[in-house]
């Protein structure tokens, strides 16, 4: 018998799937043998309509696809690109790995934490702009780099941040 | 076999093995974390580095990890060498950066596998100087405390968690040097065997919940062998003890049982040692209702004069009770005034058992060795309820298809990331046949869900279609003969196949199916086992003693052919209808109760007895394997508490007999009844030589049960008299009530009270103990296996019962193992009943359609003998036709009974 069925009560705090995300990961769904492969995608599926993963979602996901939340969670949490709180309209992600730290990633995290006023983690009071790091983009022969939403810009001076910013309203 | 170089000198290791096992083996101190005898390597945390050679001529040499490493013919080694042992010792610097260095109070502290090796490399001085990450920890129940900020991220805990025990609610979140081990939300850790993450955690993240009020350091605390009382598994333990309480209890290796595993009923079950209200002086309730506390002459006086006014004592013995004080029990009475203290019904199903494992032809396999089957049927059992530890093996077996998919590969069983990858969730066939949803529903194969009776039908379906000899189910259904065929099939096919069944359905058809499947693979020549679940701790032990069951000697009470009873450790209102027991028990004119728990019997009877519980007590037990093992005494109770007068109950009857017959008490020692006991049953004969005598000793010496550093001794009694006693004396055992003794592990010995070697005081200290890492302790595994098949294999049981009906109105009553609150004692300890789930009536959805009745409305079922009321629980795995029922709540409600349900009105529910 079941004996665990107390401990397991939900705790989706009510969240809903969007039925059609809903389809969308059950679509996902059926391209792998275990469905734990389909985990990465139903967290990206969630977050293009939230901008990103409420805890509900975490609980939600894992129903859909019959695997314990604590999974969903663990690959949620691995990926800098799935957020995990909410953020602002547009998401700057800086590289902090070792290509972009020698050649100037200090100054640039600097010139941008200052602009926006903002550290690692933050968004902006206007909701504009939230600021992370993230490893290595693949973008090393221009380091520093960084990346807006789905842009990568590098190498980025100081003085070129503010224009840069100018085309994210 | 392969010869490797470890600094300049040549050894002989088992090629098989990782650089780092074979290290072990050979007795070197070499660090590690991430690895695990149990989880194998994942190259996780690189504290195993050494050095290797690629040949002679090679002076450079190359670090490696040893885990990750074959340790194939002709390997050189250094672990010496400076560049390594550098490496090693900023390792576990880097591993403790954020690392709170709160040793002093932290409960891991004494025992704690991070601190030996931070010992061990030498890693002495903190550099870092710059702010550490913290964390916030979770609440996880009422068994595992939570303390993130030492994790050191090795990835044991979810690989044990997870990969090993199947539990889905722990996970590993964040990454980076940002990583959190936990629940995704705080709660109870759903696992049934989540203490382990006490001693599979390297450090002080996990801790032991229900030792922290009172904590006490290993050191600090008195250990014997002892053996799990809390099922028939038989698992060995090491309970600790401090100021006259049992503080904890820790896994004690036994390499062909437990090995390095419990589960949390044994672990956290054992709080009804330590329980206020625990009788513990004898007690005379007389006819005025008032109750009088006696010395031990008196009480014996009472009890001989009652006994020798009576005309005819029965004498009720106990399956929770050790061999030797059953014996002593049947030896006061007469053996025609004994009984075995168990239910008629449950009592067939075990003697059905006992003759099986010896004429079925298939041997019983340890716990180890059921791990190496490759198909396996369960009939009739929910073994992470009823024999949890066992699940954890069938657990094992069913996964080690992925080994067998990766050694043909040239992938060794130990390279656990590597394994997992390749096989992905291949797995060995497993089909389990119960009435509802089973703990090991997850990796079977087919799931089928029946009717005690189908799935007896079942099994005989499946013996006949694997030797056309034995009997046909006529009548049988074409879905279920092509299930039997499949299962028949796939065992014939397996290797090793293995059938489990056993009594929890109180099915002798049952019981008779698995014989008959184990006869038919035994006829076609398979190698294979057969496994019979029995439900306590001495089950399998007390039968063997044999006698007649309970409701014999309630009858002879209640018709007056009796007038007078002795209980051994038995609450009877758990076996039989209240009403039943207290007739009887009326009926009698004296009544005499052993028992370390205050039960109701304990409440009713005019001369009580405070027996001793396996902590206080030896004695020797049968698990379900046929494996008769020793439990030992953890300490003397009237050390702390001097108006105790606990004693074992064989010691208790023993002198009873005595005075009755009034002759001055002899000293008795357990050697002495343990003789006697084998001498009066032939079957039993073997259990001498289950553990050694005590006038063992090792290098001259008595063997310690305290630590070497045991502190405070001389103080500890000082507020009841200022000059320390001299230790208790123990004539029964080999140990002492001290720390003078032996306690080293380099003389192989088989009954180790701790397990400690220099440089190792956590569990992993184990490895000191074993022949080689997971192996067997070199001293020999305790116990005696009694149960051997004989040649001849018995005729097929044609004993097949009509298919399951559903009743009109009336629903059949399946009674449901439960592994927390379903059990006698350990349902007496509050962890394990905070634990246990609010019971339910389990009703199938049609039938609670039918009903009207919805997901926690309150039901009433009756029987002819009893009625209950509880919530409902839908069970949408139930078949309709059957009630599930909890166990442990009421003994009138028996597997097979016709029961009624309706639904109680609002309001008039009883509380359960
Ligand atoms: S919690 Fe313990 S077992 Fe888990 S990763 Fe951390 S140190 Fe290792
Ligand atoms: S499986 Fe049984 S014997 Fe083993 S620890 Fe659990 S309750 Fe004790
Ligand atoms: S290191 Fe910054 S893009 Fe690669
Ligand atoms: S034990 Fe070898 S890398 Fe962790």
């Amino acid at each position: 018998m079941n004996e665990n069925a107390h401990l397991l009560a939900s705790d989706g705090d009510g969240f809903i799937l969007d039925p059609e995300d809903l389809r969308a990961i059950e679509h996902e769904r059926a391209h792998y043998e275990q469905p734990q492969a389909a985990c990465i995608e139903a967290l990206k599926i969630v977050q293009r309509r939230h901008g990103w993963v409420p805890d509900g979602a975490i609980v939600a996901i894992a129903e859909t696809l019959g695997i314990g939340p604590a999974e969903v969670e663990g690959v949620a949490t691995f990926y800098s690109l799935i957020f995990r709180q909410p953020v602002g309209r547009h998401v700057i992600l800086i590289c902090d790995s070792s290509s972009c730290f020698l050649v100037g990633y200090d100054t640039l995290r600097e010139a941008l934490s200052s602009h926006l006023g903002i550290g690692f983690g933050q968004t902006t009071a206007d909701d504009r702009f939230t600021l992370l790091p993230v490893c290595c983009l693949g973008a090393c022969d221009g380091g520093p780099a960084l990346m807006i939403d789905d842009d990568t810009y590098g190498p980025v001076a100081a003085e070129d941040v503010a224009a840069l910013l100018e085309d994210y309203p | 076999m392969a010869t490797i170089q470890v600094d300049g000198r040549s050894y002989e290791v088992d090629g098989k093995d990782n650089l780092l096992q074979a290290c072990l083996t050979l007795g070197f101190d070499l660090p590690y974390f991430c690895w695990h005898p149990a989880l194998g390597s994942v190259g996780a945390c690189r504290q195993c580095a050494v050095k290797q050679y690629r040949d002679a001529d090679d002076t450079q040499g190359a670090l490696v990890m040893a885990c990750m490493v074959p340790a194939a013919d002709g390997s050189r080694i250094s672990i010496e060498d400076e560049q390594a042992r550098e490496f090693r010792a900023s390792v576990i610097e880097w591993l403790m950066v954020h690392h709170p260095h709160d040793c002093p109070v932290c409960e891991e502290g004494g025992h704690c596998h991070l601190q030996d090796m931070t010992v061990m490399t030498g890693h002495s001085r903190r550099r870092y100087r710059f702010r550490k990450r913290t964390h916030r920890n979770q609440y996880l129940g009422p068994f595992i405390a939570h303390e993130m900020n030492r994790c050191i991220t090795c990835y044991r805990c979810v690989r044990f968690y997870r990969d090993y025990a199947g539990g889905e609610d722990l996970g590993a979140f964040g990454a980076n040097d940002n990583v959190y081990f936990g629940r995704h939300r705080e709660g109870v850790l759903e696992n049934e065997f989540s203490g382990n993450l006490t001693e599979v955690c390297p450090t002080g993240v996990f801790t032991d919940r229900t030792h922290s009020e009172r904590y006490t350091r290993k050191w600090d605390l008195q250990f014997a062998p002892s053996v799990c009382h809390q099922c028939s598994v038989g698992c060995n333990i090491s309970p600790g003890e401090r100021y006259g309480d049992i503080r904890r209890i820790e896994n004690r290796y036994h390499g062909e049982v437990n090995r390095f595993f419990l589960c949390d009923r044994g672990r956290f079950g054992y709080g009804y040692v330590n329980r206020d209200d625990r009788p513990r002086r004898p007690e005379w309730h007389g006819e005025t209702e008032e109750t009088v506390t006696l010395d031990v002459d008196e009480a014996l006086d009472r009890g001989a004069d009652a006994l020798r006014e009576a005309r005819r004592v029965i004498g009720i013995g106990s399956p929770r009770a050790s061999l030797e004080s059953n014996d002593q029990l049947r030896e006061l009475v007469g053996q025609a005034n004994f009984s075995t203290g168990i239910a008629e019904r449950e009592q067939v199903c075990l003697t059905r058992m006992r003759r099986l494992n010896r004429d079925a032809g298939l041997p019983t396999p340890t716990l180890r060795d059921v791990e190496s089957h490759d198909a396996i049927l369960v009939l009739g059992e929910d073994l992470i309820q009823s024999a949890a530890r066992l699940g954890l093996s069938v657990r094992q077996a069913v996964l080690a298809r992925r080994e067998r998919l990766a050694e043909a590969r040239g992938i060794p069983a130990w390279n656990a990331e590597a394994v997992m990858t390749l096989a992905q969730d291949a797995r060995h066939p497993l089909f389990v046949a119960y009435p509802t949803a089973t703990g090991l529903d997850d990796v079977a194969d087919r799931c089928l869900r029946q009717a005690p009776d189908d799935i007896a039908r079942l099994g005989f379906a499946v013996a006949h279609a694997i030797d056309v000899k034995a009997p046909a189910v006529e009548g049988i259904d074409e879905s279920t003969k092509a299930t039997a065929e499949h299962i028949a099939e796939t065992l014939l096919a397996a290797k090793r196949p293995l059938v489990i069944s056993g009594g929890s359905l109180e099915s002798t058809a049952i019981i008779e199916a698995s014989g008959n499947i184990a006869r038919a693979l035994a006829t076609r020549g398979r190698r294979g086992g057969l496994m019979l679940v029995r439900r306590e701790a001495n089950s399998t032990g007390v039968e063997l003693l044999g006698s007649r069951p309970l409701e014999w000697a309630l009858d002879e009470l209640t018709r007056g052919a009796a007038d007078a009873v002795v209980v051994l450790e038995n609450d009877l209102h758990q076996r039989l209808p209240s009403g039943r027991v207290e007739r009887a028990l009326s009926a009698a004119r004296t009544v005499i109760v052993l028992d370390h728990q205050r039960t109701s019997i304990w409440e009713r009877a005019d001369l009580g007895l405070p027996a001793a519980s396996f902590a206080e007590g030896d004695g020797t037990l049968v698990s379900l394997e046929g494996r008769a093992q020793r439990f030992f005494q953890v300490f003397e109770p009237r050390y702390h508490r001097p108006e105790t007068r606990i004693h074992q109950g064989w010691r208790w009857l023993q002198a009873l007999r005595a005075s009755l017959k009034r002759r001055a008490v002899p000293d008795v020692t357990l050697d002495a009844v343990t003789r006697d006991c084998a001498r009066h049953h032939p079957a039993l004969a073997g259990i001498v030589e289950a553990s050694p005598s005590a006038d063992q000793r090792v290098s001259g010496l008595k063997l310690a049960r305290q630590p070497h550093r045991y502190s405070g001794r001389t103080a500890m009694r000082a507020h009841l008299d200022v000059s320390e006693p001299r230790p208790p004396q123990d004539p029964d055992t080999p140990f002492t009530f001290s720390m003078e003794g032996y306690y080293g592990f380099d003389r192989p010995r088989r009954e180790v009270p701790f397990a400690w070697a220099p440089g190792w005081n956590s569990p992993q200290a184990w490895n000191k103990f074993t022949d080689e890492v997971g192996g067997h302790l070199r001293g020999g595994d305790p116990g005696v296996r009694l149960l051997e098949p004989t040649e001849d294999i018995g005729d097929y049981v044609n004993e097949i019962p009509p298919p399951f009906t559903s009743g009109v109105g009336e629903w059949q009553v399946v009674v449901l193992p439960r592994l927390f609150g379903g059990e006698e004692t350990s349902s007496r300890a509050t962890p394990i009943m905070a634990r246990a789930a609010a019971v339910r009536l389990h009703l199938s959805e049609e039938d609670a359609r039918r009903l009207e009745a919805e997901e926690g409305d309150t039901l009433v079922v009756e029987t002819s003998l009893t009625r209950l009321s509880l919530p409902l629980r839908v069970d949408t795995t139930l078949p309709s036709g059957l009630v599930g029922v909890p166990a442990g709540l009421e003994a009138a409600l028996v597997t097979g009974d016709r029961a009624w349900l309706s639904l109680a009105p609002e309001g008039e529910e009883e509380p359960p």
